[in-house]
């Protein structure tokens, strides 16, 4: 059951970001991301991480992908293509390698390296994501999580200031 | 399911995002193919957070989804005020910054 989950969500990820990249038109390309989106957010549940699927959904699916469907409507829709470049068969050539260099090693030199935690998936079903991670990120990553607010007020003046009509 | 199969679709996706950031010529899909990338990302986070028996790693998908958004917002601004004073989003008409 979980093996069969787990490759439906692959394949449907991996055909729908592929047909992401290609698509001419635009808006056809934000609709299939949604769905990569979604999927994603069911490989997220798969991990234990029930808190991340949800934000997932929430903030990518909901929030990012609607602000990229507002820039693309409102800008010209049509698209331009692919990269026309001289070596254009090169750089495939070599982006091909790069990529499959990277799943050989990610297949043979996995290891799980590092500290094992304590939170086993018992102690997951146990407490409850949610609670792990609030006191998780509340407790240890307290400043960080301060800073990624002004990180998003920093971007938000950012946004305005350079959108603005002078 | 083993640690493998998870690292291997984040590979995997993490490729396509690439290809698409090279091939495409429309500045919003190739930031889209960006957000493809920090998603496989996210995919090995959870993985080695599972897998590592710790939660950091799920504080951490949380961080690079505020940056994820963060240059989402920054960068379609970005889009639109480039396409204000050019009348175009092809990314091979922005040359003034070349070299």
């Amino acid at each position: 059951m979980e093996k069969a989950a787990f490759y439906i969500l692959s394949f449907v990820i991996i055909v729908s970001s592929l047909f992401m990249i290609t698509r001419k038109n635009p808006v056809h390309s934000v609709l299939w991301m949604l769905l990569t989106f979604f999927s994603v957010a069911g490989i997220f549940i798969q991990l234990n991480a029930e808190f991340i699927a949800a934000t997932q959904v929430i903030v990518y699916a909901g929030a990012i992908l609607v602000l990229y469907l507002f820039v693309v409507m409102l800008l010209n829709p049509k698209t331009h293509g692919f990269a026309k470049i001289p070596y254009r068969y090169g750089m495939t050539i070599l982006v091909v390698i790069v990529f499959v260099l990277q799943i050989f090693m990610a297949a043979s030199m996995s290891k799980v390296l590092g500290i094992k935690g304590v939170i086993t998936s018992e102690k997951m079903a146990e407490i409850g994501n949610v609670k792990l991670f609030g006191a998780e990120l509340f407790n240890t990553y307290i400043v960080p999580f301060e800073i990624a607010s002004i990180l998003l007020l920093v971007a938000m003046i950012g946004a305005i200031v350079l959108a603005l009509r002078k | 399911m083993l640690l493998e199969h998870y690292l291997i679709l984040s590979a995997v996706v993490f490729g396509i995002g690439m290809t698409g950031v090279l091939i495409q010529r429309n500045l919003i899909l190739i930031f889209m193919s960006l957000e493809l990338m920090l998603n496989a990302v996210n995919i090995n986070l959870a993985a080695y957070s599972k897998y590592l028996s710790q939660i950091s790693g799920q504080v951490f998908i949380i961080f690079i989804m505020s940056v994820a958004a963060a240059e989402a917002a920054v960068g379609l601004a970005l889009i639109v005020s480039l396409y204000r004073n050019k009348q175009t989003i092809n990314s091979d008409e922005f040359k003034i910054l070349k070299w």
